[in-house]
């Protein structure tokens, strides 16, 4: 079916049908237990791999995954990973899905086309009628939906014992799977622990994919050392040649491509973190909480090291006030959280606009409300971080789409926050911070900008305006682009008070109406300022697909990448379409955005809510155009596939009478 | 050559290089506790000659959040209960200043009681002042953490059923290093209180009783107020947790019953601030860190050398 010609390949598109069972308890399946049956048309080429790797928390899925992307990335390809984790240290059915291809890839793809199930070795409870299922198996069964046709599975007979699947080998004859069950837990306790059947795993997939084992074990050594280095290269190996002796029935391999510069595996949160670092952040406070936890963990390690402090306290307040007060005494500081933490922070965030304090804050959505799902993605905080805090806001918020709008949006958000004395802020999401992609090394290679912003000196300050008493004038309201330079404690001459009541320019505390109007407007206008300034700099809002479309899709942050990749996949099979990835969130550009709505017949508004959060600020700003704009809302805890957004655009360019079959939401524009 | 040449400058002070040229009339009540409190704080800050701009006042909110208006030194009147991490934040970013926090007992005690437990737990170098009316002065009179058991109120129109918040014991519990209480009505044993506070390293907490002529009329004037230092009643050494924890207690139940006891309750030389376990652990730079910003001889790092992990 497959020629070994892959130049000639990536032409080729196969369409096939996938059926994805969804357990669905939901309006739609009024049977307890019944499994409802649900339809994606689903596009996909054979000349990349999506390999899934499955098991329990705790089987080492995403030590393996990580390094078996390394693998690929050194092998030549270009990666993505996406991370599927349940909220528990010990058992549960994770999964991490490498795409790997020859070109540069966006997003996750739709499905998968190999899976390496090791099954849950640390399963609860291996009973069917279990709350949380029969565990055990659950990395073979719950994958097997969204496995491809074509697809090829291994398995581990030594914890998933084939005689629990009977219907698996029809399954497989049905849909052109390739089964290699094989024991890898004994191959990893022959040389050392069960533990390595994930390193087995990983033998017996490059053995199926033609791939050489160098790059695996050159990571291996570099991971690890003495006798669990040794062990672990037997258990690869042994599984290696073992599976390479095997009857081999599929025509999957491993792409080619060799890259032309260094690549680095990077996270979203990686960016965000790097991005803090080469701006001269050093001071990072910080409670846990996922997903955010990771930019807090990397900025800790890191910044101790680098003549800066770090500190991990006891609740939120006290994290996003620490990082004002480190910035108020001058350091470059920066706190975070994810939706519930965020909450706590509301109120030194209204603090910061008040008393123009500069401060970075990090917000790593996660499916709310309250605790949410706390491991699964959603993009409902938008409207929580634009306004939260009473009184008029006053803040700049990023939405990057991939790691390295991130790295390039926090360093602005810096910029922006210390020029401008207000908190920035940075939204991404769950699926970033499970998202490594490869990039060219050169793309860090920047200089660092420790400037600390529109700060005084103390020579400065013998020129400035002081009230009689002597204290500095550093909320002077007759000033130019709005923003008043601030001194910083310990200098000599720039004392002045600092209050979140309305103050006079010296900062002493003032209810005079004059006076309040006067540094309102001033403060307000900073975000008029900053629209200029930004006017200055390329626009972080990403344009895609055929500029002559007359269907356009705006989207914002992480689901990007998957829009690009549904309006290529619609752009080869002749179907125009134009999207806007915005990550300015505010200030918005009005003109950019308002262009792109005006130059197309319907817009399709993609993102991960219910409630449509961006496409209510768009209405807002144009509600002249609430008949173009309709929704497209994905919120059960996964990010878009790439087929569900296609489905829906060719639903909306039909007409807009039938409903999507997968689990997403079709809201029509208003007036159809 | 540092930037922040007020720190250390070594200049002679005297009390009024504390008070402000415009507005210096505090908008408190008359016969209101709070006056002794900006009182003992300027003058204990000339008897050890800090220089008003080495100095950062942070305060909440309440009728002594106002305080920051009234003492001439870099301010931060934050919100209510955010003082301490506030203040401890801007102590790590530039450990050379001098920083003082000042807020009410339901700044301290109630809204920021946790932060009071963790920033004490941390011992910084720094002094923490709660104006302790036993009252929620600013939003008239409703009962606080310090109210006193049965306690009536608009809010509480049949007496506080809850038993008051132990200051001190608190205190100590959590970690705080030196820990006193001293009164407004003993203006000489103030300042001298806060003077130790503020010269003592580690985090010192300074309970002080503050009148409120005005929500808590009823209640004692803290007078007579008896030293327990200068009393031969009391006998116990202020470097010994377990008889400290006594006293506390002691004093923290005899003001429910009229017995108004003030001094030193803790002093610990000999822990570690958190400056110090910080630097020991090489997790802190021995210079602060906001000179970093302006001295050109530093070769700032670049995440393109942690690269290598990533390949």
């Amino acid at each position: 079916m497959f020629a070994a010609d892959r130049s000639s390949l990536s032409e080729i598109f196969i369409i096939f049908q996938c059926y994805s069972m969804a357990n669905d308890l939901g309006p739609g399946s009024l049977n307890f237990g019944v499994t409802v049956r649900t339809r994606t048309e689903v596009t996909m080429t054979q000349d990349e791999l999506i390999w899934r790797i499955a098991g329990g928390s705790g089987d080492g899925i995403d030590s393996t995954s990580q390094n078996f992307t390394k693998a690929l990335m050194r092998y030549g390809l270009h990666v993505i990973t996406h991370r599927h984790y349940p909220s528990r240290i010990r058992g549960g059915h994770t999964y991490v899905e490498v795409r790997a291809g020859a070109e540069p890839v966006k997003s996750r793809g739709d499905g998968f086309n190999f899976l390496l199930a090791l099954g849950d070795s640390f399963a609860r409870n291996p009973q069917e009628k279990a709350v949380y299922g029969d565990e055990e198996v659950k990395p073979l069964t719950e994958n097997l939906d969204e496995l491809n046709e074509g697809g090829v599975i291994i398995y581990d007979t030594g914890v998933l014992e084939p005689e629990e699947f009977p219907d698996l080998e029809a399954r497989a004859e049905e849909n052109d799977w390739h089964l290699y069950p094989i024991d890898l837990r004994s191959i990893a306790r022959e040389y050392g622990r069960d533990v390595m059947r994930n390193t087995a795993g990983v033998g017996a997939t490059a053995a199926l994919l033609d791939m050489p084992l160098g790059p695996i074990e050159e990571l291996m050594s570099e991971a690890m050392s003495g006798d669990i280095l040794e062990a672990n290269l037997k258990v690869l190996e042994d599984a290696h040649e073992m599976v390479l002796e095997m009857d081999h029935t599929h025509d999957l391999e491993i792409p080619q491509n060799e890259h032309d510069e260094d690549q680095v595996l990077i996270s979203g949160s990686h960016a965000i973190a790097y991005a803090a670092i080469d701006e001269g952040c050093r001071f990072v406070s910080g409670y846990p909480m996922t997903p955010w936890t990771d930019v807090f963990t990397i900025l800790s390690q890191e910044l101790e090291n680098m003549g800066g402090v770090a500190e991990q306290v006891e609740d939120e307040i006290a994290a996003a006030t620490m990082a004002i007060g480190a910035s108020h005494a001058g350091v470059k500081a920066l706190s975070g959280s994810s939706g519930g933490g965020f909450s706590l922070m509301s109120e030194p965030l209204g603090m910061a606009e008040m008393t123009e304090t500069p401060v970075v804050l990090v917000e790593a959505m996660r499916a709310g409300p309250s605790t949410g799902l706390p491991t699964k993605t959603e993009q409902a905080d938008l409207e929580h971080v634009l306004y939260t805090s009473q009184g008029d806001s006053n803040r700049v918020v990023f939405a990057p789409a991939n790691a390295e709008e991130a790295y390039e949006q926090t360093r602005r958000a810096f910029r922006l926050a210390y020029e401008y004395q207000l908190p920035a802020i940075v939204l991404y999401d769950d699926k970033m911070t499970g998202e490594y992609r490869n990039l060219p090394k050169s793309f860090f290679d920047r200089e660092p900008n420790p400037d600390p912003g529109s700060v005084v000196t103390e020579a400065d300050l013998e020129d400035l305006p002081h009230d009689a008493g002597g204290r500095y004038e550093r909320f002077q309201t007759d000033i130019e682009g709005s923003v008043s330079p601030r001194s910083l404690p310990g200098q000599r001459g720039g004392r002045f008070l600092a209050t979140g009541n309305e103050h006079w320019p010296d900062g002493q505390i003032s209810e005079d109406p004059t006076n309040r109007v006067l540094q309102m407007d001033r403060r307000v206008g900073k975000l008029d300022a900053i629209r200029a300034d930004l006017d200055e700099e390329d626009s972080f809002n990403t344009h895609l697909g055929d500029a002559d479309a007359d269907f356009g899709v705006l989207t914002w942050g992480s689901q990007q990448g998957t829009v690009e990749e549904a309006i290529d996949r619609l752009a080869d099979r002749g179907v125009a379409v134009k999207a806007l990835g915005v990550s300015e969130m505010m200030p918005m550009r009005m003109d950019e955005v308002r262009e792109f709505i005006e130059s197309v017949d319907q817009v399709l508004i993609v993102e991960m809510n219910a409630t449509a959060q961006f496409k209510g600020l768009l209405q807002k700003e144009f509600g002249a155009y609430a008949e173009k704009l309709s929704s497209l809302l994905k919120y059960n805890g996964n990010p878009f596939e790439p087929a569900e957004i296609v489905e829906a655009i060719e639903i909306e360019m039909d007409g807009g009478e039938a409903e999507p079959t997968a689990q997403t939401t079709l809201r029509r524009a208003a007036g159809d | 050559m540092s930037a922040f040449n007020a720190i250390k400058s070594g200049d002679d002070v005297d009390r009024d290089d504390y008070t402000p040229a415009v507005e210096p009339q505090p908008t408190w009540c008359p016969g209101c506790g709070d006056f002794a409190v900006l009182k003992a704080l300027k003058g204990a800050m000339a008897d050890i000659g800090k220089d008003p701009e080495e100095t950062l006042l942070v305060t909440g909110i309440g009728c002594s959040g106002k305080m920051s208006s009234y003492f001439d030194s870099y301010g931060f009147h934050a919100i209510h209960g955010r003082t301490l991490p506030l203040a401890r934040a801007a102590k790590m970013a530039n450990h050379d200043l001098e920083v003082v926090a000042a807020g009410g007992d339901g700044d301290g005690y109630g809204i920021g009681g946790n932060h009071f437990m963790h920033t004490a737990r941390e011992n910084h170098d720094m002094t923490y002042i709660v104006f302790n009316n036993e009252v929620f002065g600013l939003t008239k009179g409703q009962s606080s953490p310090t109210s006193p058991k049965g306690h009536k109120s608009k809010t509480q129109m049949k007496g506080v059923a809850k038993d008051p918040v132990r200051p001190l014991s608190l205190a100590l519990s959590a970690g705080a290093s030196y820990i006193a209480r001293t009164a407004a009505v003993n203006p000489n044993q103030a300042q001298e209180i806060v003077a130790e506070a503020i010269e003592h390293d580690g985090f010192a907490h300074v309970d002080f009783l503050t009148q409120c002529p005005t929500w808590n009329k009823d209640a004692r004037q803290y007078v007579p107020y008896i030293d327990v230092q200068d009393s031969e009643d009391y006998d116990f050494d202020v470097t010994d947790r377990r008889e400290a924890a006594e006293m506390m207690h002691q004093t923290e139940q005899e003001l429910y019953e009229g017995t108004v006891l003030t001094g030193r309750y803790y002093v610990d030389e000999n822990r570690r601030t958190y400056q110090e376990e910080k630097q020991m652990r090489e997790e802190m730079p021995e210079s602060p860190v906001a000179e970093r910003y302006f001295d050109d001889s530093v070769e700032w790092e670049r995440s393109y050398d942690l690269l290598d992990r990533h390949m």
